[in-house]
């Protein structure tokens, strides 16, 4: 073999090599987490380790639809995560635990499925203790019926009913108000001299004063980028999901462990006085953690924070109660 | 017209002579070739960020079909890498003959598989499922490498390139066009190929190998089956290979009387309407149908996509020219009369592929930064916005291009009909109809 055949040869093999090896060792050397619809597979790794005190760097990329990136019960901003781009994410944990990260983004009908967690481990110097959620404490049933009996003819004012609560002997804390519906405490003020119109303005008047008006503008954000989807922008259980959510039924659930078993049911229409005063908060705080309930309502413990789940139900009940004029 | 030869110049006689600066142009495509089929199956899945899909499917169909075909014919086979590591194995070397080759089959092609029906069912593989491969990385990756180990195995079996000559997708259309390209290597004097002895440029000699395309360079007449590979001027004892610069279509002032290169029009011509009505048209269903690969809206798309081609653009064809009063055959009228669609044919390509490429040309500079998606940034531009190109003068190039191609089509049916000794007008009014058709399905 001549010169030049040798080296020619030794050209073509080595950008051969090249040509192969370099964008292998790049791609190896680059782990990203991809983010695709959760039924194409959701977070890929779904759960990523991470210590205590040490910084968890992340490379993002969505293989098909725009997502976004949040890690549940943590103060951050979401990063928006763009087909195709890689998105860094920084992330500092101080207490040990398992975290859930989400999808913020309404990429898809089962946009909420779209989770996975972050284990850290390590140990923290300020343990919290764990509180058992009200409606534990109550034991309540979150999954049985609640209607209520009876409802109001229009929308009970709180305004009208603060002009009352000064003549009357009424329990406002925050404990009675948790723990019982807005048709308990309506039934609890049969003895008092009012029109039923009256009783329930009162009841206005008592959600109205366990809430503020930071915590009602909170809970609407957070239902604005949470629940809308599905419960609707005006919370008639007919958001952009409602439709395919019930016309897909179990099919849209395949992709979850035992949703064979499930049954989509439309989502909950917060303007439904019969659902919505038979309901305390305390049950539907339980219904926001869990999750459930042999529908596709998923489970928001992991994500909101305590004050975060009281703030979304004082919005709730603005669905019901007039508190402005 | 008269034609310039441009092998007279010494500098570009040298450079297509010596062996080294092809070999630095095949080296270069092949790594990027390799590297296509790479990113299409490691990188991201997103296409409008994957160097295969951008790379392959805008930047190089853009060059092919704006730049290549219409102005150096089968230039683009002159460069391709998909032949080259088959061919190299065939030949036991990368640049001239060894002394010991290797011993493969070497087989001769069936004559049967000696004409491009190949060629033309290849293609329109590729375009039902052009859908989902054109926008799907891993897909593009497996295609590419696919065509990479096909062409080797042939190499392994037959003799020559058996690949670029009869199964290469691309490489019937670019044939069937670059008869229009105002460049070609033609031999200069018959008289002196008539008395070569051992004919060299086809049987291969010390200084190189016998015609890769299986072609008699002192045959030649029209581009459709020249790759441009220059080995006869590398072969030929006596200096008789010429690259000249000629006229536009001076190849389709003698039409072809073969009906596989008619139906290749046809297959051309169809397909760049289908697509400008699926792919760009305001269509949604279409566009599913198209997309969702393996559904029975799909079998119906491909049903329709295949009527269009094989029966309704001939059948209309043949109705306008039956009733001619000719000697000849019809089916030799229909060969012949056909050629008058070529460049209305390029043209339409021109024109779709004009609207797609200006719209998506702004993804290759993103590319070029991050070709696998994987949050690199080489040059700087990952993350260059999306956003389309010459957008004011889309339309009017298209008009200009689909306007051009009607009257170049007219022009060349009258030489063609000529030939045949027929009327023109049916022909004309065909192209007629079809342009206003592609014209309504672009603007």
């Amino acid at each position: 073999m001549n010169r030049s055949e040798l080296l020619s040869r030794i050209f073509v093999i080595t950008g051969i090599i090249l040509a192969i090896g370099a964008p292998l060792v790049f791609w190896t050397r680059t782990p990203l987490i991809h983010a695709r619809m959760a039924e194409n597979g959701g977070w890929n790794p779904d759960i990523i380790q991470a210590e205590v005190g040490k910084p968890l760097q992340l490379k993002i990329t969505s293989d098909d639809v725009v997502h976004g990136f949040a890690v549940g019960q943590m103060d951050m901003q979401s990063v928006d995560i763009l087909p195709g781009k890689v998105s860094e994410i920084t992330l500092n944990f101080d207490k040990p635990g398992i975290y859930t990260f989400f999808c913020t983004r309404w990429c898809g009908l089962n946009h909420w499925r779209m989770r996975g967690t972050i284990e850290v481990s390590g140990s923290s110097s300020d343990p919290e203790p764990v509180s058992v959620p009200l409606y534990v404490t109550l034991n309540l049933d979150i999954d049985a019926p609640h209607d209520a009996p009876v409802i109001p003819s229009g929308q009970p004012s709180a305004i009208n009913g603060q002009q009352l609560v000064t003549n009357l002997p009424i329990n406002q804390s925050t404990d009675y108000y948790r723990a019982n519906s807005p048709y308990q405490v309506f039934d609890e003020l049969s003895s008092a001299v009012l029109t039923e119109s009256e009783r329930w303005d009162l009841v206005a008047s008592i959600w109205k004063s366990n809430t503020t008006p930071e915590s009602l503008a909170n809970g609407q954000q957070l239902y604005a980028q949470n629940c809308a989807a599905c419960h609707g922008e005006n919370g008639a259980g007919d958001g952009v999901f409602a439709d395919d959510l019930a016309a897909s039924g179990e099919a849209s659930m395949q992709t979850m462990t035992g949703a064979e078993n499930m049954m989509m049911q439309s989502p909950v229409d917060f303007t439904n006085p019969t659902r919505m005063l038979g309901a305390s908060p305390a049950l539907l705080q339980g219904k926001i953690l869990r999750g459930g309930m042999g529908t596709g309502m998923p489970m928001w413990g992991s994500i909101f924070t305590e004050e975060q789940i009281w703030d979304l139900i004082a919005y709730l009940y603005s669905f019901q109660f007039e508190y402005q004029n | 017209m008269t034609k310039i030869e441009l092998t007279r110049n010494p500098f570009i006689k040298n450079a297509l002579k010596s062996r080294y600066p092809q070999l630095a142009v095949f080296i270069v495509m092949l790594v990027g070739y390799i590297f296509a089929i790479l990113a299409g199956l490691i990188g991201t899945p997103v296409g409008s960020h994957n160097f295969s899909i951008v790379f392959v499917w805008i930047a190089w169909w853009a060059i092919l079909i704006l730049v290549a075909v219409p102005f150096f014919g089968r230039g683009w086979c002159a460069v391709c890498p998909i032949p080259l590591p088959g061919e190299w194995l065939q030949r036991g070397a990368v640049l001239t003959p060894p002394e010991k080759r290797p011993k493969w089959l070497n087989l001769r092609v069936p004559k049967m598989f000696r004409n491009i029906w190949l060629q033309n069912i290849s293609f329109l593989l590729l375009a039902l499922f052009s859908s989902v491969l054109l926008t799907t990385p891993n897909i593009t990756g497996i295609v590419l490498a696919a065509m990479l180990f096909a062409a080797i195995g042939l190499s392994a079996i037959f003799e020559r390139r058996a690949f670029c000559r009869y199964l290469c997708p691309v490489g019937g259309f670019i044939g069937l066009y670059s008869q229009t390209a105002p460049i070609e290597l033609r031999i200069k004097d018959k008289q002196i190929c008539v008395s070569c002895e051992g004919k060299p440029c086809y049987n291969g000699s010390q200084a190189g190998y016998g015609c890769p395309w299986d072609v008699f360079p002192g045959g030649l007449t029209k581009n459709t089956y020249c790759g441009l590979c220059m080995e006869c001027i590398r072969t030929c004892p006596h200096d008789n290979i010429a690259v000249n610069l000629r006229p536009f279509s001076a190849d389709l002032a003698k039409p072809s009387t073969r009906m596989d290169e008619a139906f290749k029009a046809f297959i051309m011509l169809g397909s760049a309407m289908i697509y400008a009505g699926v792919l760009l048209g305001p269509w949604g269903a279409f566009k599913d149908a198209a997309y969702n690969v393996g559904t029975s809206a799909w079998f119906i798309y491909a049903v329709i996509f295949l009527s269009i081609i094989f029966v309704i653009l001939p059948g209309f064809f043949t109705l306008g020219i039956l009733k001619a009063k000719s000697a000849l055959p019809l089916k030799q009228r229909f060969a012949s009369l056909a050629t008058a669609l070529i460049p209305l044919g390029l043209m339409f390509w021109v024109a779709f592929s004009l609207s797609f490429v200006l719209t998506n040309a702004s993804y290759i500079i993103a590319a070029l930064s991050d070709p696998l998606g994987l949050g690199w940034n080489l040059f700087g531009t990952a993350n260059a916005v999306w956003q389309p190109m010459l957008f004011s003068i889309l339309a009017p190039a298209q008009t200009l291009a689909l306007v051009g191609g009607l009257i170049w089509s007219a022009r060349t049916a009258q030489k063609a009909a000529n030939e045949v000794k027929v009327s023109s007008i049916p022909v004309i009014i065909y192209s007629f109809i079809v342009t206003s058709i592609m014209l309504w399905l672009l603007l």
